[in-house]
């Protein structure tokens, strides 16, 4: 009896091969983009685990020479006195035009985990290739094809992981590139290092303590929830669709349910049969997905690493490890959500009575009822969104405000949509105008499920390329601000910093760039010193100051500081801030810095030199209007080497080059996301135009072309695609400023302002409209091309 | 003449080899002339009307409506013969479920460009539809429809009303007012009638029968 | 393959030698000097480093005991590798160091390792005053007249383990093979190979229950080559004993995968007059089925010598990048003594 049974209902998926594609791409979608996020996240937590306390250079106590670099012969000494210290070089020079970070570890000493990956276990380089000229040098794909044919490098080895800009290699490379005769610029204190400084061995050392991990863990946190809440939004899209076949394929099948109970199937064997079926699809949909998202994430992974790596620090290798823990969940996720999906069916097939008459459009008719009810569900849930921020604190309360925002705005939407409908309706006057708005408006159930997936994906779409042009644009507007100085200048030693100074005079203003590294309320901070000079008052925006900060600050009696560290701590102008055992000074205003994990402060110089007075004196920014004059008179008569120069412009370029990698996944994401809702419209059209022929037959013996009637099926698609972007486009909107106001200063500490991008809005009604097309594209081709013979046959089969 | 079909053949392609529905069928219908168009199930009836109604073109032959051959036009052009000179009723009444019974109503009318709004008044109250106008298909019994489909395919004031068993899924008493109710208005629009019907109680109403058996009029 | 294993591919040379410990003596030789029967021992310059030659060492194993009557067993090697036959100053130098010290007592074994690139003075040796040093580790000569290496102190540490010794040489600097022109195999390869086998030890043992006076006999080897081990060579057996008698004997057996052992020693009379021996007037038969075996028989008819080699710890395994087994044994049988026994090229013990 089973069997029988069973046949007779997966005969269902022969005779329907488009739907059983449906709910397999469906659910696999919406697995990939689940478990593709999932793994990102693993793999990073896993790299987090491994490191714990190792992970990266910044992770290492580093000794190091306040006054300039240490000799070779300090470090041997070191060494020979039982310190295990690795040594580090690192410089910035210009090659083929190129800003080059040169860094140079040692292999031999350096600790494993900071090791470029490509020399992992896989490699066939050879220790001639590491260790005899030309050497090797590692760098992201990018910065290799820049430097292109540029001489005396060491053989270069692509390395997706690292940053931009940067170059990792042999410490004797980097001595030759950097012509640095042996010294070297800090030491990485390894595990069983003494406690204290070296005394008489190296006198001049320092010992720095490491960046602080937790602070790192709780910023990438936060980026691993906004991938996470991503992932999610997918899965949810990925389920209206599945949800939606399976809704179908019920309905459907119902007549054969009937039948089958009628000749003695109990309900109970039916509904296990059902889930049976059920689970086989979504295993093998599950399978599909985890195969999907391993690609979707190893394609993502090497820009995951780079954000990670240039917005916090945090080191994450370019390649993904395949986990069955991680496929496992997958496979569960695909389950879960197949049942979820089902739920409501089976239900309704539990609740079926065995002799009521068939309905075979029950399932795209929705009370009015039932539709206010959703409404007011989404009401609430709107309602339950705001009200998060006004009842909890953090990062949790600002993703439980997104979460209501989105998916209230989507069970609103069919209201709003009906709503909208039978405005036009009763605005139309011509008969087909008139049928076209009621006829829309009754298609509404069966495609509100796809429209709200096309909703959440436009919203997402239009507050995130908001929240993320916004942040661009105040970005490089603050680095224009910021950037005071045409050209910044590092000292070799403090001796040839006096000499800089001395030389400088007559020739260019230039402010002293000098910080020291220390806690700032218990956390990671660093002290600037900053001069006197007008270019601050006109240049150094302040987002919340006291009215006469400047000359507060100049006074020696405020101290400004960060966006960050002010929020954390919650200062305002005025309050007290502890820089330092007995140092108090008033808040005089804070101001942005972006990009910047630490928080900051900034007092006067005369302040910094007295309370500092060994504050290291390299840096400088220099003011001219002449940036080739100084940067050749600087290199060719003062004698600086071109590696310690930098002038405004690269630095800017490379600062916004790392901010775009930052959003590349982002943007992946949000393409992914609009291709699922596009799928997702696609199917409803394609299932509802099975069921379209008896509802225009009519029509068309009514005397209305086949050419018309498609043309009006394509309207009603490209009509509903443009009311949705009309509710997506403030939904997305308060999703910017959800992002930017809330999750921003939750997860980063700072706010950003709003900004609106008209023209990315006419793009993305653009792309929504091709959507619609697309999807509506394959259903109304079938329809024009229908033969008048199978409309007759709505009317021939009723005898 | 009405309406005058010559020589129609039509023949269908089926998995079993070619299968001729109709083989040589003439008919002329006279303005005002009502025609009863009777055959066992299988006979050809509902191909027949259909061809008449411009939905489909027969293999070979031609039908001439007035002046205009039907046969010689394209699809757009049989679209507009069916709008604007043919009124059609079928078994299932096939109204506009998204439309109430005032929008069905004048829904052929409209979409043919030759709205009336007091002939369509006119209608609603000779078929006794006044007080429902505002309701929807769904909610309708079985007569009611039939009478809107009626009253759908009468608004444009058409030359020919095609009628495919209109009374089929009506009870008898209904069944009667309707036809009654088709005569009685085909007779004061002048439009000439073709009703196809197995019921020869039905037919004797008509002024005229005929009748279909294997693919021909007997 | 990291970095470090790289680097200590590099240190030591033969290809399979990840898998076979440091028995490869290089793979290739090209631009590399090569040993050559009419090169004379030259001191002290020979103590010091041949940077042309692709690999060398200084080589230190002695057994030790305490008041108690406890026997110690300790190792002190520091190796050199060259990616290319030159030195030079500061980080451009192809000179790779790698220094590996053992602690053995009857119950444990302490192992450690350092690696450093040359140039840079973290690691290295001279001659005269003769030094040999890796990072915190050092072999430096203490002598006032005489040899270089005729008094030395010795210090190396690790995790759990540390020790500080004086050593004192009673006889001379002995030549291995003809001359110290040292063959290896059956097809010619060879090495410039001395000992000083004649140390006199004092010194203390840091343990972590405590430090440990000891005394005992040392015996430095200094060996220096650029040519491979034979193709179908996989590893070594390696002994140096102090016989009661006062006499010593140095042996090897390389194998073979596809001949018989290959075998060589050296008689080091009481006075230091060596008598070496040709491939085959050693035999090394392993006496018991452990794997590295942990016991041997050792015959040289030649001398009437036929003994028993047991470790006084089987567990001495080095369990470094390139893993092998050293350690102390006890001779029992003909003559009766204390050495160290060197095994390459077998798998980890469980």
């Amino acid at each position: 009896m089973r069997r029988a049974a069973l046949s007779a209902l997966l005969s269902h998926w022969r005779r329907q091969p488009l739907q059983l594609f449906t709910l397999l791409a469906g659910l696999a979608l919406a697995t990939a983009l689940w478990s593709a996020v999932q793994a990102i996240n693993a793999e990073a937590r896993r790299s987090y685990d491994a490191a714990a306390g190792t992970l990266g250079l910044g992770a290492y106590e580093t000794l190091g020479d306040p006054a300039g670099r240490i000799p070779l012969a300090t470090f041997a000494a070191l060494r020979r006195a039982g310190w295990p210290v690795a040594p580090i070089l690192e410089g910035r020079l210009l090659v083929a035009g190129e800003r080059l970070h040169v860094l140079g570890i040692e292999p031999i000493s350096a600790p494993v985990e900071n090791l470029p990956a490509g020399l992992g276990p896989d490699s066939d380089l050879t220790p001639a290739d590491l260790f005899l000229p030309p050497g090797l040098g590692f760098a992201a794909p990018e910065t290799i094809a820049a430097l292109d044919g540029a001489p005396d490098l060491p053989r270069l080895i692509a390395d997706p992981a690292l940053p931009p800009g940067q170059l990792v290699t042999d410490i004797a490379v980097a001595d030759r590139m950097l012509e640095a005769g042996g010294d070297l610029d800090r030491l990485l204190l390894l595990p069983g290092a003494p406690e204290g400084t070296p005394g008489e061995i190296a006198p001049a050392l320092r010992r720095t303590a490491p960046q602080d991990q937790g602070d790192l863990s709780r910023l990438t946190d936060s980026f691993h929830l906004n991938l996470t809440a991503f992932g999610l939004l997918s899965f949810a899209v990925g389920l209206f669709i599945v949800h939606g076949t399976i809704g179908l394929a019920f309905e459907q099948r119902r007549p054969i349910f009937r039948t089958l109970r009628a000749l003695g199937l109990p309900l109970g064997t039916l509904l296990s049969l059902l889930l049976a079926e059920l689970l086989l699809l979504a295993l093998l949909a599950g399978a599909l997905g985890i195969a999907l998202g391993y690609l979707i994430a190893g394609a993502l992974l090497p820009d995951v690493a780079a954000t990670l790596r240039g917005l916090y620090g945090a080191s994450l290798p370019g390649t993904l490890a395949f986990d069955p823990v991680w496929a496992l969940s997958g496979l569960g996720i695909a389950l879960a959500g197949a049942l979820v999906a089902a739920a409501h069916g089976l239900d309704k097939i539990r609740r079926m009575p065995l002799l009521a008459s068939a309905q075979p459009r029950a399932w795209t008719t929705v009370s009015a009822r039932a539709l206010r009810r959703q409404a007011a569900a989404g009401a609430a849930l709107l309602l339950a969104g705001v009200a998060a921020p006004l009842l909890a604190d953090g990062l949790l309360a600002g993703f439980a405000l997104l979460g209501g925002l989105l998916l209230g705005a989507a069970l609103l939407l069919p209201l709003l949509l009906s709503a909208a409908l039978s405005l036009g309706a009763a605005r139309a006057r011509r008969a087909a105008a008139q049928w076209f708005w009621a006829d829309t408006r009754q298609q509404l159930p069966g495609l509100s499920l796809a429209l709200m997936a096309l909703l959440l994906a436009l919203a997402t779409n239009i507050g995130v390329s908001t929240m993320v042009s916004s942040f661009r644009l105040t970005f490089t507007g603050w680095l224009d601000q910021r950037l005071v100085s045409q050209l910044y200048v590092t000292a070799p030693s403090e001796s040839e910093a006096a000499r800089l100074r001395d030389w400088l005079k007559g020739r260019a203003d230039f402010l002293p760039i000098w910080k020291v590294d220390l806690p700032l309320h218990d956390a990671p901070g660093e002290l600037y010193g900053i001069s006197d000079n007008p270019v601050y008052r006109s240049h150094w925006p302040l987002i919340d100051a006291a009215p006469d900060a400047w000359d507060q600050f100049f006074a020696n009696e405020g101290v400004l500081v960060n966006e960050q560290l002010a929020r954390r701590n919650g200062f305002a102008p005025g309050d007290p801030v502890t820089l330092g055992p007995g140092w108090v000074l008033p808040l005089a205003g804070t101001y942005s810095d972006y990009g910047n994990p630490n928080g900051q402060a900034l007092v006067s110089l005369p302040l910094m030199l007295q309370h500092h007075p060994e504050v290291p004196r390299l840096r400088h920014g220099l003011l001219t209007d002449d940036i080739p004059g100084l940067t050749a008179a600087l290199h060719d008569d003062f004698g600086l080497p071109r590696a310690n120069l930098i002038n405004n412009e690269t630095l800017k370029a490379t600062s916004l080059q790392i901010f775009d990698r930052t959003f590349t996944v982002t943007a992946a994401l949000n393409v992914l996301t609009l291709s699922v809702a596009g799928f997702a419209i696609l199917t409803a059209l394609l299932t509802l135009s099975t069921m379209r022929l008896p509802q225009l037959a009519p029509l068309w013996a009514l005397g209305m072309t086949r050419r018309r009637l498609a043309r009006l099926e394509i309207l009603r698609s490209l009509a509903l695609a443009a009311l949705t972007f009309t509710v997506a486009l403030p939904v997305g909107l308060a999703l910017a400023w959800c992002l930017l106001a809330v999750v921003n200063v939750e997860a980063f500490g700072w706010r950003l302002p709003m900004f609106l991008f008209p023209r990315q809005w006419l793009l993305l009604f653009g792309l929504a409209l091709l959507a619609a097309l697309i999807a509506a594209f394959l259903p109304v081709r079938r329809l024009a091309r229908t033969e008048p013979s199978h409309f007759l046959k709505v009317f021939a089969d009723e005898r | 003449m009405l309406i005058q079909a010559r020589d129609l053949r039509k023949t269908y392609r089926t998995g079993d080899g070619p299968l001729p529905v109709l083989s040589g069928v003439s008919l002329a219908l006279q303005p005002g002339e009502t025609l009863a168009l009777t055959g066992e199930s299988g006979s050809g009836k509902s191909t027949l009307l259909h061809l008449l109604a411009a939905l489909d073109a027969p293999d070979s032959g031609t039908i001439h409506l007035g002046q205009t051959e039907v046969t010689a036009l394209d699809d757009a052009g049989r679209a507009a013969i069916r709008r604007e000179r043919i009124g059609l009723v079928f078994q299932q009444f096939n109204l506009i479920p998204s439309l109430d019974l005032g929008a069905n109503l004048a829904f052929q009318a409209r979409l043919a460009g030759r709205h009336d709004p007091d002939w369509c008044a006119t209608l609603a109250e000779r078929l006794g539809l006044a007080p429902l106008l505002d309701r929807f298909p769904e909610q309708l019994s079985g007569g009611q429809q039939q009478r809107v489909a009626i009253g759908r395919a009468l608004a444009p004031r058409p030359d020919l009303l095609l009628a495919d068993e209109p009374t089929g899924n009506l009870d008898e008493t209904t069944a009667d007012a309707v036809l009654d109710m088709i005569l009685e208005l085909v007779a004061e629009t002048g439009a000439g009638l073709l009703m196809v019907t197995h019921s020869t109680r039905i037919a004797a109403r008509l002024s005229r029968r005929v009748h279909l058996s294997q693919g021909r009029l007997a | 393959m990291n970095a470090r294993c790289l680097a200590l591919l590099a240190a030591l040379a033969a290809g399979p030698a990840c898998a076979q410990g440091y028995a490869g003596l290089g793979t290739r030789a090209e631009g590399f000097a090569i040993p050559s029967p009419d090169t004379r021992l030259s001191f002290p310059d020979d103590h010091g480093p041949h940077p042309e030659y692709r690999i060398e060492w200084w080589y230190l194993t002695a057994n030790l005991t305490d008041a108690a009557g406890t026997d110690y067993g300790i190792q002190w090697t520091l190796f050199r590798s060259a990616l290319a036959p030159f030195e030079a100053e500061g980080w451009a130098s192809p000179q790779i160091w790698l220094g590996n010290a053992g602690l053995s007592t009857p119950t444990e074994h302490y192992a450690a390792e350092r690696l450093a690139r040359g140039g840079t003075g973290l690691a290295g040796a001279t001659a005269q005053p003769f030094e040999a040093w890796i990072d915190d580790w050092r072999m430096a000569s203490t002598a006032m007249t005489g040899d270089q290496l005729d008094a030395l102190s010795l210090t190396a540490n690790g995790d759990g383990f540390a020790y500080d010794l004086a050593l004192t040489a009673n006889g001379p600097l002995v030549p291995q093979g003809i001359d110290g022109y040292s063959v290896k195999s059956r097809e010619g390869q060879a090495s410039h190979y001395y000992s000083q086998p004649f140390y006199d030890i004092t010194g203390t043992l840091s343990l972590p229950s405590g430090p440990v006076e000891v005394t005992g006999q040392g015996w430095l080897d200094r060996e220096y080559s650029s040519q491979p081990l034979s193709e179908t060579q996989d590893g070594w057996d390696w002994i140096s004993l102090h016989l009661d008698s006062g006499a010593k004997l140095m042996g090897f057996r390389l194998r073979d995968r596809e001949s018989a052992a290959f075998t060589s020693a050296t008689w080091i009379a009481p006075d230091g007059t060596p008598t070496p021996y040709r491939d085959g007037a050693l035999t090394m038969t392993p006496a018991t089925d452990a794997e590295p075996p942990t016991g041997w028989q050792i015959d040289l008819p030649a001398q009437d010598l036929s003994v028993q080699l047991d470790a006084i710890n089987p567990k001495s395994w080095m369990p470094l990048t390139f893993p092998y087994w050293e350690g102390p044994v006890r001779v029992t049988g003909s003559h009766q003594g204390r050495g160290y026994l060197e095994m390459t090229g077998y798998p980890a013990p469980e």
